[in-house]
């Protein structure tokens, strides 16, 4: 019997095809939502200006500062000092481009300047049903709500700009199944981790992953966002979640949100987004979310993961395993609790949100950064900065000794000056642990905002099941 | 974009799998608001000592492989960052084609952009690939096919629109901005407006 039914990736696909693709040329796609940031988008702007083209829909582009810019506590926006000149260059042409060329940007001065996975969805710009790219891999993360949302290169951020489309081919398409319940400290990253290990850092490659089943559903948006941010390092484009009262209730009065009747029409409409029953996906998978542990991750690509309890694994002879074990100066067979922390990192677009805080300050309540050991925390944007602050969690984490930052990439991936040195180790809640990702020389080990929390306390990578029993 | 039709050099092997665009150009070096110079960058963390001198052991310093065009790396190559630095970095360094078994989405859409040739090939081919450095190759963007030095031909996959814009060295843009009215009409006729 032929299958009819269509997957939430198919329907949103289908209400965006300008021109259908064959065999000759690609699909031309429209684009509903073009976020765009300092780093990938100063050469696109100078190829409009070469050749005279204005931005299409300034009313669909939104901007902010997110990778180059300081995270040092600041009173005034004003006294923010960029590191290096190149950086100062790179958000100085970054405003004089959104100037000339008319469109919102939430720059050092906005109250909505964030990491830009983390504003879109903040000020209701994410939607279902919508097409969202960025000059960013982790534009995944938008996904969460049941949009169609990838990383695009510079070239095609000038494509975007110019004529608010792309050319695309038709990706396959892949179910990621997770049923059950989760176990108490186990997150939605050590979920997508474990996921991760599963299928391979190349797992998703050619593929847009849907996330399914009722481990899925009982995550809140935060985590779920945490989930679909971390698609591209299963190598898949775009990483999607059927949107449902969770995703509606999140939604519900954000500023770019439609109200009134707009607003029921649009959940009329958001509601039909869901794949079919009898939808065909090209591939399936499945993880039983029950049996998961908090993961960590031993190597230098986020696919190189294990429990927290376990040790580093040992795979024979493989040049490739053994270069990333040297590199994290790791041995297989050594206990992943004997791994002595520099650093901790809490922050970045996949682990920033308030939620995430509120695990980390929970489990840091009236304890101590274990001495040695510096922890960074980093909301991803100036209100979960200020809901953070309103909650009090600044307090916890400056009690306990760590650093409370304002928002933006800092030490995801180095650029704005905060980097992890050469040799250091850093527990991350980050979501690329690649050599040099944090700084020169730097071994990051991927985890939880609990994990970080307990690897902060303890001074090497902990378990934070025994912190959360002790407190039922 | 200059037109690619044929790439003939020897091969330079780098068999790692799962290069990431963090190792090909670190993002130390994102701050530019150029495309050009970054080759000068590339692979900086393995090319270089932390006291910035060559590290002879790497592959891309030796001077046998010098002005090789033709980079054979791991399985899954240029996976992770969305950075299109990473395809500019290679070919202002010289290379312009990369051969795997696998090449990452994103990176192989802004490597084909660029006039960067990926070439997927089967894992026997590929073995051999790696077994023989230095190997005379001939990549043809006509018939995609890769010659290898007994005559061999093996045929690898490519889009026929990137083909195309390969071939006449034109970029999508222009493709892009001659369906002007059916983008418009796109917009009229849509039921719902974001
Ligand atoms: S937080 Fe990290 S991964 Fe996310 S957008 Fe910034 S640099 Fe990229």
């Amino acid at each position: 019997m032929p299958q009819n039914g269509r997957t939430l990736f198919d329907k949103v696909w289908s209400q965006h095809v300008v021109v259908p693709e064959t065999d000759d040329t690609p699909a031309i796609l429209y684009i509903d939502l073009h976020l765009i940031h300092e780093v990938t988008t100063p050469q696109a702007f100078s190829l409009l200006r070469e050749r005279g083209l204005r931005v299409r829909r300034p009313d669909l582009t939104l901007g902010t500062m997110d990778h180059s810019t300081p995270t040092v506590p600041v009173r005034n926006f004003r006294d923010l000092a960029i590191v290096g000149e190149d950086a100062a260059r790179q958000v100085g042409k970054m405003q004089e481009n959104c100037k000339e060329f008319g469109l919102e940007l939430h720059g050092f001065d906005s109250p909505n300047r964030g990491i830009v996975h983390v504003i879109g969805p903040e000020l209701g710009a994410t939607q279902p049903g919508k097409t969202i790219v960025c000059g960013d891999s982790h534009t995944s993360t938008h996904g969460a709500f049941g949009a169609l949302a990838f990383g695009i290169g510079t070239t095609e951020v000038g494509h975007v700009l110019a004529t608010q489309c792309l050319l695309q081919r038709k990706p396959k398409t892949l179910a990621i199944v997770i049923d059950g319940e989760l176990q108490t400290g186990v997150s939605a990253k050590d979920l997508i981790l474990a996921t991760i290990g599963q299928i391979g850092v190349d797992g998703g490659t050619g593929h847009v992953i849907e996330y399914r089943g009722s481990a899925i559903r009982s995550l809140d948006m935060d985590g779920r966002m945490t989930v679909c941010n971390m698609s591209i390092e299963a190598g898949a484009r775009a990483g999607m979640i059927a949107p449902d009262d969770t995703t509606f209730e999140y939604l519900r009065g954000r500023p770019r949100c439609p109200s009134g009747a707009a607003w029921e029409a649009a959940l009329q409409r958001w509601r039909r987004l869901a794949s079919d029953d009898d939808a065909h996906f090209d591939r399936e998978v499945r993880v039983d979310g029950s049996a998961l542990s908090p993961m960590v991750t031993f190597g230098t690509n986020p696919g190189m993961v294990v429990p927290v309890s376990d040790a580093v694994p040992d795979h024979g002879g493989d040049p490739s395993f053994r270069k990333a074990l040297n590199y994290m100066q790791m041995e297989p067979g050594k206990a992943i609790s004997d791994i002595a922390v520099d650093v901790v990192f809490v922050g970045s677009c996949t682990n920033s949100r308030l939620s995430d805080l509120q695990q980390a300050a929970g489990l840091l309540r009236g304890k101590k950064v274990a001495s040695g050991v510096r922890m960074l925390v980093v909301p991803g944007s100036q209100q979960i900065k200020k809901q953070a602050e309103d909650a009090g969690l600044d307090e916890i984490f400056l009690a306990a000794g760590a650093e409370w930052r304002e928002s933006g990439c800092s030490m995801c991936l180095g650029m704005n000056g905060d980097t992890v040195a050469a040799g250091k180790l850093s527990v991350s809640t980050s979501n690329r642990n690649f050599e040099g990702r944090q700084g020169v020389g730097a071994r990051t080990v991927l985890a939880s905002p609990l994990t970080a929390a307990a690897s902060a306390i303890e001074g090497k990578v902990a378990d934070p099941r025994k912190y959360l029993e002790a407190n039922r | 974009m200059k037109p690619v039709t044929r790439i003939s050099s020897r091969s330079v092997v780098l068999n790692v799998n799962d290069v990431d665009t963090d190792q090909i150009i670190p993002a130390r070096f994102l701050t530019t608001t150029s495309r050009d110079g970054l080759g000068k960058n590339l692979f900086y963390d393995w090319r270089y000592a932390a006291d910035g001198s060559l590290n002879d052991g790497f592959v891309l310093n030796d001077p046998q492989f010098a002005n090789c065009r033709i980079l054979v790396a791991g399985n899954n190559f240029g996976c992770g960052s969305s950075r299109e630095h990473a395809p500019w970095a290679l070919l202002d360094f010289g290379l312009q084609a990369v051969i795997s078994t696998e090449i990452a989405d994103i990176f192989r859409g802004n490597a084909l952009k660029n006039g960067l040739l990926p070439v997927v090939v089967d894992p026997e081919t590929h073995g051999w690939l790696v077994d023989h450095p230095a190997a005379d190759l001939q990549i043809d963007v006509r018939d995609s096919s890769l010659t290898l030095p007994d005559g061999r031909k093996v045929h690898y996959p490519i889009d026929t629109f990137a083909r195309f814009c390969l071939l006449e060295g034109v970029d999508q843009l222009g493709y892009l901005q001659n369906n002007e009215k059916a983008i418009t009409e796109f917009e009229e006729r849509r039921s719902w407006k974001p």
